[in-house]
């Protein structure tokens, strides 16, 4: 699997947001997107997943995603965003399997072989499978954003692209989680990106990262990009020294 | 692992729910038949058998068509409510409170005013100007919504429904007023009324039934991607744009073929999916055939109700509907935000 970006912009309301971000990923790859609030973050991995227009060519294995039909984008590339409202009672299990609608189709849809096992699977892999005849609705904000990373799961694309993964989860299921997707990404054909504001994270578990200043990316691995004048930069304060102050607390 | 759809028993029990209030409510009203006799007619009538007498007069010729009528059109209302609110992700939607209805009236009274005819169907002309009115509206309301509140909350969409149906319904006044005899009461047009059902009425509201529900059965698991957000939708692999134009197209023709049959009858969708969400969970695969056979015991319960309550003065079916619904609105609104508050 290769994931090939070249020169993405978004414009929006007469402003643009995203300002020519390039990067390429391969299998085992987790690129981190990292950036002060506003800084295009959000809107790029939006852009790639079709959710808003942009110019720029985005193409998984030299097809762009852009001309993709919705199902087949959908197996290539799954987002799970930060939204974790729902209106209805759905039942957990019933979300999660929606994660499948791209392998199945309408209500007359044929037949999804692997589905209702990536669906169990998914539900053990977020601690869900006891609560998965529980409604959403009863269900803390933790709970339902593991819901939602239950059915990205289990959509099973190529890229898997998360916002803000480790939002509304304590520490104990931010650790399974980040732990789950280092796995994940080591299977055959996979790949994730994620949107971090933890920059210590970003670099513990990144192998690529893109780092946003203003709508512009700078790309590379976490040691080329991540360095003490491009933060510095990009956040407008000494970055290093402030996570040398908080965590340097943590060594004894 | 459980499966979502509807069931067997399930199906099985809302129908001979459904056809018990049928038979009821072909029995009650301003002369009272009983319930063997009625029964025993109408299967006779069905085989093709001869029937006379008072009772089979009754039954087949006033009483039948009508609550086959108002069944028909119950069981579309709500099925086209609970698709849009599926589709807008908003638990207030429905016909009436959009102004789809009122948008529908409006384009029926139009044809009949002017004369708009199809060669070959003599109220083709009345069903199709409702449909197309329907849509108009349903369209004009999305895009006013769009571009005060691209979130297309809640409060934002249902505040413009009730502006634009305010409005439609002062278009739809001024030109039945000017009308004089041509037309139908304005209290028809906006309250509803099946006392003027027919067979050919129950035939026509059945195939668009069949061919407006299919499409909309065929888009159950997409609306229920929709509910959780449109953008999560098309994340999932769901062809958003395809979606919705076939919903709204399906649920403008069948609000349309209602309102220009039975008149604007409102609340309908509003009350009955909130209940049956109750009942069968919002998966919108059990959700929808729950609607069919809730929709049609709500109006026909509600008809029996317009006819008998008052009797022998008839009251417009939309009289009763709407004071149920506007109790249902409250309540939803109220438990919603007790849900927001958790």
């Amino acid at each position: 699997m290769n994931l090939t970006a070249k020169d993405i912009r978004v414009r929006a309301g007469g402003k643009e947001i995203v300002r020519g971000a390039s990067f390429a990923l391969t299998d085992g790859d987790w690129l981190m997107i990292v950036g002060p609030n506003g800084a295009g973050k959000t809107t790029l991995v939006r852009a790639l997943c079709g959710g808003v227009p942009c110019e720029g060519e985005a193409t998984i294995d030299g097809e762009a995603l852009s001309a993709m039909r919705p199902a087949l984008r959908a197996r290539r590339v799954g987002l799970l965003d930060q939204q974790t409202g729902v209106t209805y009672a759905f039942s957990v299990e019933e979300v999660v399997r929606l994660g499948r609608y791209a392998y199945r189709g309408g209500a007359f849809g044929r037949g999804d072989a692997d589905g209702e096992r990536l669906v169990e699977e998914a539900l053990h892999a977020t601690g869900l499978y006891d609560k998965r005849r529980q409604s959403m609705l009863t269900l803390s904000g933790g709970e339902r954003q593991r819901a939602f990373l239950a059915q990205a799961l289990c959509q099973d694309p190529s890229v898997l692209i998360l916002d803000e993964p480790g939002n509304h989860l304590d520490l104990a299921y931010q650790r399974q989680l980040y732990a789950l997707l280092d796995d994940w990404r080591r299977r055959p054909g996979k790949a994730v990106i994620s949107v971090m504001h933890d920059l210590a994270l970003a670099r513990r578990y990144g192998t690529r990262v893109l780092l946003m200043e203003r709508g512009a990316g700078s790309f590379g691995t976490p040691r080329e990009v991540l360095t003490r004048e491009a933060l510095s930069r990009a956040f407008g304060m000494d970055v290093c020294a402030w996570m040398r102050d908080v965590y340097g607390a943590w060594e004894a | 692992m459980r499966r979502d759809g509807f069931g067997a028993a399930r199906l099985a029990f809302f129908a001979l729910l459904t056809l018990a209030v049928m038979l009821v409510c072909v029995c009650v009203g301003s002369v009272s038949l009983p319930l063997a006799e009625t029964a025993k007619t109408i299967v006779r009538a069905a085989l093709g058998r001869e029937t006379s007498g008072m009772t089979a007069s009754i039954v087949l010729r006033v009483r039948l068509p009508r609550v086959l009528c108002t069944a028909l059109t119950g069981a579309s209302l709500s099925l086209c409510g609970a698709a849009m609110q599926g589709l807008l992700r908003n638990p207030l939607a429905d016909g009436s409170t959009l102004g789809v209805s009122s948008g529908a009236s409006l384009g029926a009274v139009t044809a009949i005013l002017f004369g708009v005819t199809l060669p070959g169907l003599p109220v083709g002309g009345t069903m199709a100007m409702a449909m197309l009115f329907a849509f108009l509206s349903l369209c004009l309301l999305l895009a006013l919504a769009l571009a005060l509140d691209r979130t297309l909350a809640t409060g934002t969409i249902i505040l413009i429904g009730v502006v634009f149906s305010m409005f439609v319904s002062a278009l739809l006044s001024l030109l039945v007023t000017f009308a004089g005899e041509r037309l139908r009461t304005v209290t028809f047009w906006t309250m509803g009324s099946m006392a003027s059902a027919s067979y050919s009425s129950a035939l026509t509201l059945s195939v668009a039934l069949l061919a407006c529900g299919g499409a909309l059965f065929s888009q159950s698991r997409a609306l229920d991607a929709f509910a959780l957000g449109e953008e999560r939708a098309l994340h999932l692999g769901v062809n958003v744009r395809r979606v919705k134009l076939t919903v709204m197209i399906a649920v403008c023709a069948l609000i349309g073929v209602c309102v220009s049959i039975g008149g604007g009858i409102g609340f309908v969708g509003l009350v009955t999916p909130h209940m049956a969400r109750r009942l069968v969970g919002a998966s919108h695969r059990r959700l929808l055939p729950a609607c069919l056979f809730g929709g049609a015991v709500f109006l026909l319960l509600s008809d029996l109700a317009a006819r008998t309550l008052l009797s022998p003065l008839e009251l417009p079916v939309g009289v009763v509907t709407s004071l149920i619904g506007a109790v249902a609105f409250v309540a939803i609104l109220l438990r919603g935000r007790g849900e927001a508050a958790e």
